[in-house]
């Protein structure tokens, strides 16, 4: 389980890895996923993880989100956090309205009607989905499933949010819109966002800081900050750049597993 | 650039709901309710007027005697003076009361059968080829057990009903269990179901559609266990429905005999029917539900 120490109020928000290690199996079949990995992750900070398959990035989400036991190290999240996860697929419950699916974490945390009411409303305000509370999820496009989604994983009210390639499976043009979504979101609810992405040019996109992750097992290869003023557009010279280098340095890494 | 950032948003505002709005167009259009309606009934009509015909020029051919299969006339005129007969409906009222509480009672142990082999290992290793057994085995296969058990009584079709019946609702619910997809669950845990809350808030309603087709499936069941337990079990002082049957054969009154297989048949769609259509609510509540199956 993610082991959570007792540490000072300004760490709120804050993720800490020490020396994290993944194994899957025993014995001869056992496979490292991860591999002594140490990250920080600051309060407010957005750290995309870029890597090629088999790097372990789902992997590492499941372990800081609770969802999976460590082979070793540590995860330090500040006290009391629970960090929220979005997958690629939204992950909608199909039985439930909108509205239905967002007040789940409300539910679950006691809220009183009329509050849950209130902040449903309110998060679906802030994902342009107003109008559409009462629609079942499978009445919705790819994009605003996605953005339910992300609402209902707002309606944890964490400051640490985890996205496993959350529009990997959109269209262009949406993502590029659920890019300045989120690079807004972000902004006004200062959260600190863990993003899992193998698209390099996403990742210079959003992230203040990218680190790549080598294949088989998961090691840290590369880390960059991303200084580019925002807001950004995803065909900037400036975002192209950053997304060359990365790409470049990628590359590099696969090569490596062709020998 | 950051000149830009006021006017972005509003554009961003107007590209989301343009971009929503273009997406789910077209989705919800349909023929009317009423035509619907129209191309689901009519086959089922003709069918039922073929059925008869074939019935009637059975009878016309002169293949058996008119004592021992009577015509459609015949046998729906005596279905009409039996629909306003006592008889009909104190039996009715036997076989149904026997029906709601057989099935109950198989719904209760088969929730609990099934949720315990859902979450229990040792009991899935134990119980979980056994249930399908017992759901192969031909109801009316029990009765000589149960008349030697309880003797001719209502316990015997009692018995006999909750195990023909449980069966198919435990399966229903260890594949509804079974089957809740692992993303959801996790979902669920992330957002903070765990324990009980997990089953009541993702697994329940996850496995509900199984949970219902169990529950469709044990009804048939229960029906065929039932109306098998009262031509076998025939108790003097109550006519249920399937004593009268067995009533109608030793008097050889062919039209009363099919009038009240005519009867059994309807309650029994009746029911299923209403199965049906739970079944098919909760899939367009889910977007499961295929255009065709409209």
């Amino acid at each position: 389980m993610t082991s959570t120490t007792t540490t000072p109020r300004s760490a709120t928000g804050s993720v800490a890895l020490r020396g994290v290690t993944k194994v899957y199996g025993q014995g001869e079949q056992a496979v490292l996923a991860l591999d002594g990995l140490s990250l920080d992750v600051a309060p407010g900070e957005f750290v995309c993880l870029v890597g090629a398959s088999g790097c372990g990035k789902s992997t590492l989400l499941n372990l800081v989100a609770g969802l999976d036991r460590l082979s070793g190290g540590t995860i330090e999240v500040g006290e009391g956090v629970n960090p929220g996860l979005m997958f690629q697929e939204p992950a909608l419950f199909p039985w439930s309205t909108v509205e239905g699916n967002v007040e789940v974490p409300l539910k679950l945390r006691g809220l009183p009607r009329d509050q849950r009411r209130a902040r449903v409303a309110e998060l679906l305000r802030t994902v342009h989905l107003s109008d559409f509370g009462r629609k079942r999820p499978h009445q919705l496009s790819g994009g605003m499933r996605q953005r339910v989604a992300l609402a209902r994983t707002l309606a944890l009210d964490t400051p640490v949010l985890l996205m496993d390639e959350p529009f990997g499976a959109l269209d262009a043009m949406t993502r590029d819109i659920l890019h300045d979504e989120l690079e807004r979101i972000w902004g006004e609810r200062k959260l600190t966002v863990l993003f899992v992405t193998h698209n390099v040019r996403e990742a210079a996109r959003l992230a203040d800081r990218i680190v790549l992750l080598s294949s088989r097992p998961g090691r840290i290869i590369y880390s960059t900050r991303v200084d580019v003023p925002r807001p950004r557009r995803i065909d900037s010279p400036e975002v192209s750049a950053i997304a060359a280098e990365v790409t470049d340095r990628l590359r590099k890494e696969v090569g490596r597993h062709g020998q | 650039m950051a000149s830009d950032t006021l006017a972005g948003t509003a554009r961003n505002d107007a590209e989301i709901s343009g971009l929503d709005a273009l997406e789910i167009a077209g989705r919800e259009k349909g023929p009317s309710r009423l035509r619907r309606l129209w191309s689901a009934t009519w086959p089922k009509f003709a069918a039922l007027a073929l059925a008869i015909a074939i019935w009637q020029a059975v009878v016309l051919s002169g293949w058996k005697e008119p004592w021992a299969l009577p015509g459609p006339a015949v046998v729906f005129a005596d279905l009409g003076h039996y629909l306003v007969s006592s008889a009909l409906w104190e039996g009715l009222a036997t076989t149904a009361r026997r029906a709601a509480v057989g099935f109950a009672a198989a719904v209760a142990v088969g929730l609990l059968l099934g949720l315990g082999v859902a979450r229990v290992k040792v009991l899935r290793a134990a119980l979980g080829s056994m249930i399908t057994a017992l759901q192969t085995m031909p109801s009316i296969a029990w009765f000589p057990l149960a008349i030697l058990l309880f003797q001719l009584s209502e316990q015997a079709i009692f018995f006999v009903v909750v195990l023909g019946a449980a069966p198919s609702v435990a399966n229903g619910v260890i594949h509804g269990v079974d089957y809740v997809p692992p993303l959801l669950v996790r979902a669920g845990r992330n957002l903070g179901a765990r324990g009980l809350n997990l089953y009541r808030y993702v697994i329940a309603p996850a496995a509900l559609p199984a949970i219902v087709a169990g529950l469709k499936q044990g009804w048939a069941f229960a029906w065929r266990s039932l109306m098998a337990g009262e031509l076998l079990v025939v108790i003097a002082t109550r006519t249920s429905i399937g004593a009268q049957l067995t009533y109608a054969r030793e008097l050889s009154e062919a039209p009363r005999l099919m009038a009240i297989m005519i009867v059994i048949l309807v309650v029994g769609l009746l029911v299923d029917t209403a199965f049906g259509a739970a079944d098919k609510a909760i899939r367009r509540r889910w977007g499961v539900l295929d255009q065709a199956g409209n």
